[in-house]
């Protein structure tokens, strides 16, 4: 093995799916190191689920390659699946069985030694506080504890890399808080974890990111080096009308986008703009609009947002 | 020996991955309890429905009589017709236009007329006349009951043996190929196909549907093995079914096995992976529950109406035989009735084994092939 893809959990070079007249993903590079959570951030349709599908093989990519753990997918995609957990979207387990029932399928799936099956089950078990739980069917399971479950299933094996597609979007707040806790006890083990979401908070979380956008990689980094390198100017303005203010500046080819925050703007500005705060004043003046103007730091949405709609225009 | 455990490694866990996939169907069947109970009720069911509705022996049939003659011997002559079982006398009316309105209003299907002169055509006929000596009245709607009309007309007439009449009836009617004998045994291979093609495919389309197959391809389970773990338990449930139609044939309906009971299973179990075979491929091919349903019911049909379980085969056009051919079922009902009727043996019915065999090959590869363990 050499020392590159040692380091390097996901290799892909030039992916792209069509699905008949449509490419849902264009020629995504990208490279995603050992031990860390990487995120996929986008709206949806962007191409998340249809990358992470090409990624374990689920897909075949009409262009383009990838290389997971070592191994080519195209060929080795039954060495890659072994290595691998995958949590599905929607909730993929068996909800006529019990919990237990539910992973020791899952434990002979993957052929674990028989002696380590039960041990294994029970500490899954207790680890995402399912323990008391486990003669009850899936079926019964609340959003939460389904989560749970399935990271329990797709962990069982303890895989080298684990693809989460959307995993806490059925989830309330604090179940997503501990199901993150839960992914950095397990980046801290040596799992690589690459992650779907569009919520922001948990993008942030991550070690590094990728925006895509109609199927295309419009962004990537980690998510302070993305805001800081945003290819934007951020001002907030606070105004008494901001709904006017905000149709005023709308009008200006070089504003990329307004955001409503309260009584808030959040105006995203073409770099290349020359004094922005006067320019900004300088409208909103002109359209009999007082406000106060102030330039701030980028937030991820902020980044998401430039990075979105540069390739709409 | 270490080397020949380490190669023996993957086809244990293959085996291991196999029987896991068999124990979970059992377990979801032992919940699922309409699935549960089609296993048992839909043979009961249907080996009741059609061993006694559809009863190829017409009986019972709706009689009115009009008697213009009055006469002893008239009366006895009904009580003869009445005595073939064919005919139950439910009116009697006093003229032929009453007859007329029964028959139209379907409260008989069959009128029997008695002119006034009845002794003496009956005593004409008995010196060699020609004339009939009664008029039979047929509700034509129904084709079946055309030959009753041809049956009751051989009741002899008064003074001859009662007896002789009866047969006379039986070996009329009862065509061999139309008696619930011929029916019930058939019925193992039209149950069988109802019931393994569409739990197979239903099998798998459910698991799509319910996104459990997005997650079992990313795991380490090969397309063989999904396709045996799923087709397993069936085979077992196809077997009880079997024996649950048997039971009742031979109990209720006193179908006379003829043959071993072995070889009835040995071809069950032929018949059962074929049906198989064919659900996993209708699977291949269902995206919904629905979609399975509907091109089981495609498949269902012509197997019904050609294979000879309701038609005679030898009666039908070339090429319906030939498309029969293709049907698995047409070879299991050549082969039950062989068994179960004629006493035939496995050996001796090698060409209707080998084409189910065939069959379930073809399907099963063509399944495998066709279940990338992709989603496109």
């Amino acid at each position: 093995m050499s020392a590159i893809s040692s380091d390097i959990a996901i290799h892909a070079e030039g992916l792209s799916r069509d699905f008949g007249p449509l490419r849902v993903v264009d020629g995504v590079t990208m490279r995603i190191p050992r031990a860390r959570i990487y995120g996929f951030l986008g709206p949806n349709g962007a191409g998340k689920s249809t990358t992470i599908r090409m990624l374990c093989g689920l897909l075949i990519p009409t262009a383009g390659s990838v290389t997971v753990l070592g191994h080519p997918v195209a060929t080795e995609a039954e060495q890659v699946r072994r290595k691998l957990g995958y949590m599905t979207q929607r909730f993929s387990l068996w909800e006529d069985l019990s919990l237990r029932e539910n992973l020791e399928f899952v434990a002979t799936i993957y052929a674990l030694p028989r002696h380590e099956r039960r041990p294994r089950i029970d500490a899954a078990l207790e680890r995402y506080h399912l323990a008391d739980r486990d003669t009850q069917r899936a079926g019964t399971l609340s959003g939460g504890q389904r989560q749970r479950l399935a990271l329990a299933a797709a962990t069982l094996h303890h895989p080298q890399l684990l693809l989460l597609d959307e995993p806490t979007s059925a989830v309330d707040p604090q179940s997503r808080r501990d199901f993150w806790e839960s992914l950095f006890d397990l980046v801290a083990q040596g799992t690589t974890i690459l992650v779907s979401t569009h919520y922001m908070d948990e993008a942030e979380r991550c070690h590094a990111l990728a925006i895509l956008d109609r199927g295309k990689l419009v962004a990537e980094g980690a998510p302070k080096q993305l805001m800081r390198d945003i290819d934007a100017i951020v001002l907030e303005i606070e105004t008494e009308r901001p709904r006017e203010a905000r149709k005023v500046l709308e009008q200006q080819a070089a504003v990329k986008s307004v955001a409503q925050i309260g009584t808030r703007l959040h105006a995203l500005l073409a770099r290349d703009l020359p004094e922005p705060e006067t320019r900004v004043g300088g409208w909103l003046k002109d359209a009999g609009i007082a406000g106060h103007i102030e330039r701030v730091g980028a937030t991820l949405e902020d980044v998401f947002v430039a990075s979105t709609t540069q390739s709409n225009r | 020996m270490d080397a020949l455990a380490a190669r023996l490694a993957p086809l244990a866990d293959a085996f291991a991955r196999v029987w896991a996939i068999t124990d979970k169907e059992f377990k979801q069947l032992r919940r699922d309890r309409i699935t549960f109970g089609m296993v048992v009720g839909m043979p009961l069911m249907q080996v009741l429905l059609f061993g006694y509705a559809i009863n190829m022996d017409v009986r019972h049939l709706r009689a009115g009589v009009v008697d213009q003659s009055h006469t002893q011997l008239a009366t006895e002559w009904v009580q003869d017709l009445e005595a073939t079982q064919v005919v139950d006398v439910t009116y009697h009316v006093g003229s032929v236009p009453e007859l007329d309105a029964l028959l139209r209003r379907g409260q008989i299907v069959v009128g029997i007329v008695i002119p006034e002169d009845f002794a003496a055509r009956v005593a004409e006929r008995g010196n060699g006349g020609t004339r009939a000596v009664a008029q039979l009245l047929v509700d034509g709607s129904d084709p079946t009951v055309e030959g009753v009309a041809r049956q009751l007309s051989l009741t002899p007439l008064p003074g001859q043996s009662a007896r002789e009449a009866a047969v006379a009836v039986r070996t009329y009617y009862n065509p061999e190929r139309r008696s619930p004998v011929n029916i019930v045994p058939a019925l193992i291979g039209v149950i069988l196909t109802m019931t393994m093609v569409m739990f197979t495919a239903m099998a798998i389309v459910r698991e799509r549907e319910r996104g459990n197959l997005e997650y079992l391809i990313t795991t380490p389970v090969g397309s063989g093995e999904l396709m045996f773990g799923k087709i397993l338990p069936y085979v077992l449930i196809g077997l009880i079914q079997t024996t649950i139609v048997m039971l009742i044939a031979v109990t209720v309906f006193a179908v006379p096995m003829v043959g071993s009971y072995l070889d009835l299973y040995i071809a069950s179990l032929v018949y059962i992976t074929a049906s198989l075979g064919l659900g996993l491929l209708i699977s291949t091919a269902a995206q919904t529950q629905f979609e399975a349903m509907q091109l089981t019911i495609f498949t269902f049909l012509p197997s019904i109406l050609l294979s000879g379980f309701m038609f005679p085969f030898d009666g039908m056009p070339v090429a319906a035989q030939w498309i029969a051919q293709l049907l698995p079922l047409t070879h299991f009902v050549q082969l039950v009735r062989g068994i179960v009727l004629r006493g035939a043996t496995v050996m001796e019915m090698l060409p209707q084994m080998g084409a189910l065999a065939l069959f379930f090959a073809i399907t099963i590869v063509a399944a495998t092939k066709r279940f990338h363990k992709r989603l496109d």
